[in-house]
């Protein structure tokens, strides 16, 4: 069992001037294994900054981390990540980058070889093998980058706005591959990302954080994800369900802006 | 015709034809091309075919080679025009004609002036009221033996009649030179002047005797000349009333006592300004000053000497002013040179046989080829790669000689042997010359400068204290000229290789640490942070993601760090050394070789082009995603 396990985490910033941000603060949750959580909130809620700490880029001030029996102390390959860019090393070609981690493993060639055309396959870019990344469109390069976290086999998969770039048509498209590949791997999944809708379509749970200090603000268990592996994910978006939910966030999230602005006029 | 000649006919009507082309287009281009539009300068064959022709033309123009290819023996015939003007020269200078003043009222307006000085001096100067009134009337006499010399009825009796001879001569010798039969009898020299090398064929630059009739008439006028010139220097106004004025005048100057009762420290100022007196006493004394009516036959002469100077030469005068531009041939004692741009700028054709005569390999420059090959035994080539101490490192001695004086060899001295090249080996091919030398020099500093300054570089990129700790250093002596160092280095390594490339390898150092920290600092968080959650290590993140990442900045470097090199080495071989571009141009330099000179700039331009053009092929085949990421 390696299920994610967050215990009462804080994480504290000493600002420059000499004072202090809360960017999160006990924060407690747990993530079962094959689970796909969405996290949503107002710009500044600390949810990259729960992202780094899960990924082990950065290290809470209070709290830890466990997956499975082990507390999170550094990055590794337990965790894969995919970037809001890609992140993809345009040096390289798309085969190259999708076998980055296998290489550095040192692993079979012909073996690491084969992995890379399957996973090539299930992201929709067989016979791109040789090509250099830079000549690849957004959406593509997002492709890319979920076959190199995913050859890798982890436990877990942190994706920071993954689709935040792309264009509205290949954004569809790529959360149907989204949902494909959880289904197909069994994965646990954890998104982070701005869009209610795309939290709401690729969530089975969805977390909506609070600003000032980060905190989990609620907790909602949604059935999207699931229907939208069988259904058309524009139905979904038209069911009384998706769109009452949708308007409940959506205030939620206003008030808190609202709240944020008010105390900044306020204290101008 | 010559070469030459064809050539810069060509080359006009390759740039007349391209520009005309190229005019044409434009129009057609009316359609797309807006202002600011980037592909409208895109340039096009037609352009850079001008835009050489226009290099090519100016230079065959001004260094006269074009003129040269026209009119070979415009100079030979210049240069006796010259000679006339060389030897009219003394005369002409005392006359307003290429100064302001006449000579005479110009030495007038000099000894006044001293004169007057003298008189605010003696005004000041302590002596007694006696004494001043002795000197300031010394002083008045002065003046008036120099206004008697510009007076027209105390002038000699026989300079009067000099003068008009002077100039009756001059006359005659312009008569003749619009008579077409002058000389009359033939030249006698013509056969041995044929044989003389031609123009630019020798240091000579150009030949001296005349080889045309009209040559030859210059020639014999200024022979002419020459005599009147030396007569008219002869010519003194001293009449008898002048002498005397002027020996009324010394014997008065020297019979003033200075009084020397009042200290040393005044009597040494009033012999000072009784020195005084004496010197300008002497300026006056050479009857060189007339009256300025007296000279006036012998100025219009000259004048008309000189009106037929130049319709006396016909077509020549046209071709110096259009086909010799920038410049004039003047004759010296001995030999006519090229003067202007003529001198400095060397012509083409001459640059080119010079480069083909140093490019050959028994030739060379200083005996040493440009760009050559020698055979070595590929043991001394291959000796600098071992380093000779491992023979140290083998157990045993090495031998010492027996009692019979004979030398053993062990196998230490076999290793010695090898590691020192000293052994039988096959000859190879090795390159040689000043270029290798200098490339060699450029390639061994760049060498060690990547190799040293891109780690360094990546280091200071990632690590808080190396940046910290190396950037002062670096920073401090980053700035610092190159060649400010070359006194130090010189006594440090001495003039041999190690000093220059160690030199070099400063100036690319700086560079490549540079270039290769920014690009180390540049490189995104996201894909470290990807490279980490895809299990590379600290090393593999180096080596596979910030070192590729840093390479578009590392390349630039490396060009930069060509150029910046390139330029140091020519200087410091300029300082010290036998070998190398720099050592030749230093040495042409010397000899004020304007070929070679020149012949090195066009080939160190040459040489730092294909640097360049590699360096942006390298740059494009390596990093193509630069831009695009």
């Amino acid at each position: 069992m390696s299920d994610l396990v967050a215990d009462k985490v804080n994480m504290v910033f000493n600002t420059k001037g000499g004072g202090t941000v809360h960017a999160l603060k006990d924060v407690s949750f747990t993530l079962k294994e094959g689970e796909l959580l969405s996290v949503l909130g107002p710009s500044g809620c600390g949810k990259t900054t729960l992202l780094n700490i899960i990924a082990g880029f950065n290290r809470p001030t209070g709290g830890a981390f466990y997956l499975g029996d082990e507390e999170i102390s550094g990055p590794g390959m337990n965790r894969g990540m995919v970037f809001q860019q890609g992140a993809l090393f345009e040096w390289l070609t798309v085969a190259e980058n999708v076998n980055f981690g296998l290489r550095m493993k040192g692993s079979n060639k012909k073996e690491t070889a084969k992995k890379v055309e399957e996973w090539l396959e299930i992201v929709g870019l067989q016979g791109f093998g040789n090509t250099p990344t830079y000549q690849l469109s957004g959406g593509m390069q997002q492709r890319v980058a979920l076959a190199r976290c995913l050859i890798n086999d982890p436990d877990l998969i942190l994706m920071d706005e993954p689709l935040g770039a792309l264009d509205a048509l290949t954004r569809e498209k790529m959360q149907t591959l989204v949902l494909k590949i959880w289904k197909e791997t069994g994965k646990t999944i954890m998104i982070i990302t701005h869009s209610v809708e795309e939290a709401l379509l690729l969530g089975e749970r969805l977390f909506v954080m609070a600003p000032r200090p980060g905190r989990l603000h609620k907790e909602y268990r949604l059935p999207f994800a699931e229907e939208g592996l069988t259904t058309d994910p524009r139905e979904i978006k038209n069911s009384q369900q998706f769109i009452e939910t949708r308007e409940e966030i959506l205030s939620m999230i206003w008030d808190m802006e609202e709240e944020i602005m008010g105390g900044t006029s306020n204290a101008a | 015709m010559t070469t030459v000649g064809v050539l810069f006919i060509v080359l006009i009507c390759l740039l007349v034809g391209s520009i005309i082309y190229g005019r044409r287009l434009l129009k057609t281009e009316v359609t797309d091309a807006v202002f600011g539009n980037p592909t409208r300068a895109l340039g096009g064959w037609h352009w850079i075919v001008a835009g050489i022709s226009s290099i090519l033309i100016i230079w065959l123009y001004f260094s006269w080679d074009a003129g040269r290819a026209f009119f070979p023996k415009a100079a030979n015939e210049l240069c006796q025009v010259a000679k006339l003007n060389r030897t009219a020269n003394p005369i002409r200078s005392a006359f307003p004609l290429d100064d302001r003043l006449l000579r005479s009222t110009a030495l007038l307006e000099r000894d006044y002036g001293q004169i007057d000085l003298l008189d605010s001096k003696l005004a000041n100067a302590n002596f007694g009221d006696t004494d001043r009134a002795e000197l300031k009337a010394i002083i008045s006499e002065m003046r008036g033996t120099l206004s008697a010399q510009a007076d027209p009825k105390l002038i000699a009796p026989d300079a009067a009649g000099r003068l008009d001879d002077i100039a009756t001569r001059i006359n005659e010798l312009a008569k003749n030179l619009e008579d077409d039969n002058y000389p009359s009898e033939a030249d006698p020299d013509r056969e041995k002047a044929l044989q003389q090398p031609g123009w630019g064929e020798t240091n000579v630059e150009i030949p001296t005797l005349p080889i045309t009739d009209l040559g030859y008439k210059f020639s014999k006028a200024s022979e002419v000349m020459d005599g009147i010139s030396k007569d008219f220097g002869k010519i003194r106004n001293n009449s008898e009333a002048i002498t005397a004025k002027l020996e009324a005048l010394q014997a008065r100057y020297k019979g003033f006592k200075i009084d020397e009762s009042e200290g040393e420290e005044i009597t040494a100022q009033r012999k000072e300004l009784v020195k005084q007196i004496e010197k300008i006493y002497r300026r006056i004394d050479d009857g060189k000053i007339f009256p300025s009516a007296m000279t006036e036959p012998v100025e219009a002469a000259l004048i008309n000497l000189e009106d037929v100077k130049n319709s006396a030469q016909g077509s020549l005068r046209w071709i110096d002013a259009i086909a010799l531009p920038g410049g004039d041939i003047l004759a010296g004692n001995r030999a006519c040179s090229e003067q202007g741009s003529g001198r400095w700028l060397p012509k083409p054709s001459d640059t080119l046989n010079t480069l083909t005569r140093m490019a050959e390999p028994t030739e060379g420059f200083m005996n040493i080829p440009l760009l050559w090959y020698a055979m070595k035994p590929a043991g001394e080539v291959f000796e600098i790669l071992i380093p000779d101490w491992i023979a140290d490192l083998v157990p045993g001695e090495y031998p010492r000689h027996d009692n019979e004086g004979k030398v053993l060899t062990n196998f230490k001295t076999k290793v010695y042997n090898f590691a020192t090249g000293n052994y039988k080996s096959m000859l190879i091919p090795v390159p040689i010359g000043h270029i290798w030398d200098s490339l060699m020099r450029v390639l061994a500093g760049l060498f060690f400068g990547i190799l040293l300054g891109v780690p360094l570089g990546l280091y200071m990129g990632l690590s808080r204290f190396a940046k910290g700790f190396f950037d002062p250093l670096i920073e401090l002596y980053r700035p610092i000229p190159p060649l400010a160092w070359a006194p130090l280095i010189v006594t440090i390594f001495g003039i041999q290789d190690d000093g220059k490339i160690f030199l070099l390898f400063m100036v690319a150092f700086a560079i490549m640490v540079i270039s290769a920290r920014t690009g180390a600092t540049g490189t995104q968080l996201s894909k470290i942070h990807a490279a980490h959650s895809l299990g590379a290590s600290k090393f593999q993140i180096v080596r596979k993601v910030i070192l590729p990442n840093s390479l578009p900045e590392i390349l630039t470097g490396i060009r930069i760090a060509i150029g910046v090199c390139w330029g140091t080495l020519v200087a410091a071989e300029m300082l010290a050394g036998t070998t190398g571009i720099g050592f030749v141009e230093n040495v042409a330099r010397k000899q004020s070789d304007y070929e070679v000179i020149w012949m090195t700039i066009l080939l160190l331009g040459i040489l730092g082009l294909m640097f360049d053009l590699m360096m942006r092929f390298i740059i494009h085949r390596t990093i193509p995603w630069r831009g695009k990421g």
